[in-house]
């Protein structure tokens, strides 16, 4: 049981880290390996300005400003220019991207972990004598399914959502009918970032704590459950999220914490070879 | 009459080798003017760099008498420019309905887009019993009429269309073509008319301009017989 609760409240990060990873895919076909690199990067922001002012949710909030910012800083000044005449050129850009911010992140801040407190408790309720779930692991349901509710009210129900979905599919079309696309795309990186960076500030109390490369496991796991859900599919990526989530609390539950990662990684190579358009793929997802 | 459009030695192409070549052309206000031309002529090509999503390389293209170099394509539907592409310019991700939407978000007057939406669903009956479809599970004709459909709501005074009776059965192609000559009668919409059903086109047209290999090889009211036989092969 409280495996159960423990791997869904995982899964719940997960989920909100894949979906950033989603949005950007699907905006700009590239898979944004820096997006760990960026949210722990505005999560040493945002630790620094809670350990300065002494409040919590100062510090989370600029965490995740911080997060539109870089998103919409990366897609101005970088990723904008990249050429997508091959798929690797993303990819590599990315990369790039990565060493440049931990590098950047160790030099500042230095490389041993740092605390990053949580606003919660996360002694978990007992019922009954078995442990369940703790206030902290309340609060990342909640955080997580606000985000998830009101991204798909903005693409469902809004018009900018609607000229952002227009953008990404066919960006010609869109321009024709007056859609801003490049600003679209800088939005969608911008929100992209911010989710990541809420992923981090909710994963990051849960591990051993800051450091440059303190969501790299976190990044494997959440990219596990994009492509569990298909890359395309924000519900998909969701799903996935709390599937994993799951999976790797059984695995370290009944097999030990170091088995974990292998059991993600045996996931998403199973995934990839059986299923390479997602577990909830129909044979044909789309035609053109 | 006042031209509404105006090219000025137009030229333009893909890569170094331009692909049209010094076009003139005047298209008067609420005329409708037919673009035709053999498989390659660059029909396509001119209304994209009409329209300035390709770049013109030499010469110039007036709206108005006002020169389009430096107005990004996203501005273009503001000025009253609208551009139906070739083939796919449904979102096929998107519900019909979504696409119709898109047709109008650039506009304030949100109560005349929900206007001009039910007038399309009303002339485009087939529209209508699909509203909530994704664009990829319509035909091909039912494609092309959500492509117009989407552009007349955002009530156009230009109308560059490239073949739109491409996929349509003959009798909504001719309810089309009667369409554009109603428009243009009534709100004085003025249309560039890129076809390959050349009949229809010519029957509506007031104008026709012949390209072959990017040049305007031949304009005027009536096409005669040798150019007919010469450059569109009937
Ligand atoms: N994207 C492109 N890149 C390079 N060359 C192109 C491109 N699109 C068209 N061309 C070339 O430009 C020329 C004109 O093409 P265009 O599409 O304008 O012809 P068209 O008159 O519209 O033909 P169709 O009747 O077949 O639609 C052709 O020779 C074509 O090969
Ligand atoms: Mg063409």
């Amino acid at each position: 049981m409280f495996l159960t609760f423990d791997g869904l409240s995982r899964g719940a990060v997960y989920a909100a880290f894949a979906l950033a990873l989603v949005l950007i895919w699907r905006a700009t076909r590239i898979v944004n390996f820096a997006q760990g690199a960026m949210a722990v990067a505005t999560a040493y922001a945002g630790f620094e300005v809670s350990a300065a002012t002494g409040s919590y949710w100062l510090g989370f909030a600029v965490a995740i400003a911080a997060g539109l910012i870089l998103g919409a800083v990366t897609e101005r000044v970088v990723m904008r220019f990249v050429d997508h005449s091959s798929p690797l050129n993303g990819v590599v850009v990315a990369l790039g991207l990565v060493l440049v911010i931990q590098g950047g992140l160790g030099m500042i801040f230095g490389s041993e972990f740092r605390p990053a407190e949580a606003p919660f408790s996360r002694d978990a309720f007992t019922v009954g004598g078995v442990a369940l779930l703790s206030r902290f692991d309340l609060f990342v349901f909640a955080a997580v399914g606000i985000v998830v509710v009101l991204l798909a009210l903005l693409f469902t129900r809004t018009h900018t959502g609607l000229r952002m979905r227009a953008a990404a599919f066919a960006p010609d079309v869109s321009r024709l009918l007056g859609v801003n696309v490049s600003g679209m795309l800088t939005l969608g990186w911008a929100l992209a970032a911010a989710v990541g960076s809420l992923a981090g500030m909710l994963v990051l109390p849960t591990e051993l704590g800051l450091h440059p490369n303190a969501m790299d496991i976190v990044f494997v796991s959440s990219f596990t459950a994009a492509v569990v859900g298909g890359l395309d599919s924000a519900i998909g990526s969701v799903l996935g999220g709390l599937i994993v989530g799951l999976l790797l609390s059984y695995v370290s539950g009944y097999l030990g914490a170091t088995v974990a990662p292998i059991a993600v990684l045996i996931l998403l190579v199973v995934v990839l070879l059986g299923r390479p358009g997602g577990l909830f793929s129909r044979s044909a997802a789309r035609t053109v | 009459m006042t031209a509404l459009l105006r090219t000025e030695s137009l030229t333009a192409g893909y890569g170094a080798a331009p692909v049209l070549h010094e076009v003139d052309l005047d298209v008067n206000t609420g005329s409708i003017t037919a673009v035709l031309g053999a498989n390659g002529a660059g029909k396509t090509t001119l209304l994209r760099t009409l329209s300035g999503l390709l770049p013109a390389t030499h010469g110039r293209v007036l709206l108005d008498g006002k020169d389009l170099r430096g107005v990004r394509v996203e501005e273009m539907v503001r000025r009253g420019v609208a551009h139906v592409p070739e083939g796919r310019g449904v979102v096929t991700e998107l519900t019909v309905d979504e696409n119709l939407r898109l047709g109008g978000l650039w506009r304030k007057d949100r109560a005349d887009v929900r206007k001009a939406m039910t007038e399309v669903y009303e002339l485009f009956e087939p529209l209508a019993r699909r509203r909530k479809f994704p664009g990829h599970q319509l035909s091909g004709g039912e494609r092309q009429l959500l492509a117009l459909g989407r552009a007349l709501v955002g009530r156009p005074r230009l109308l560059l269309l490239d073949e739109p009776s491409l996929g349509l059965a003959p009798k909504i192609t001719a309810q089309i073509m009667t369409l554009l000559g109603t428009l243009r009668d009534r709100s004085g919409l003025t249309v560039l008319l890129v076809e390959q059903n050349v009949r229809g086109a010519l029957a509506i047209a007031d104008e026709a301009v012949v390209l072959a290999l990017g040049r305007v090889v031949t304009r005027g009211t009536d096409i005669d017989d040798e150019m007919r036989h010469a450059y569109l092969g009937f």
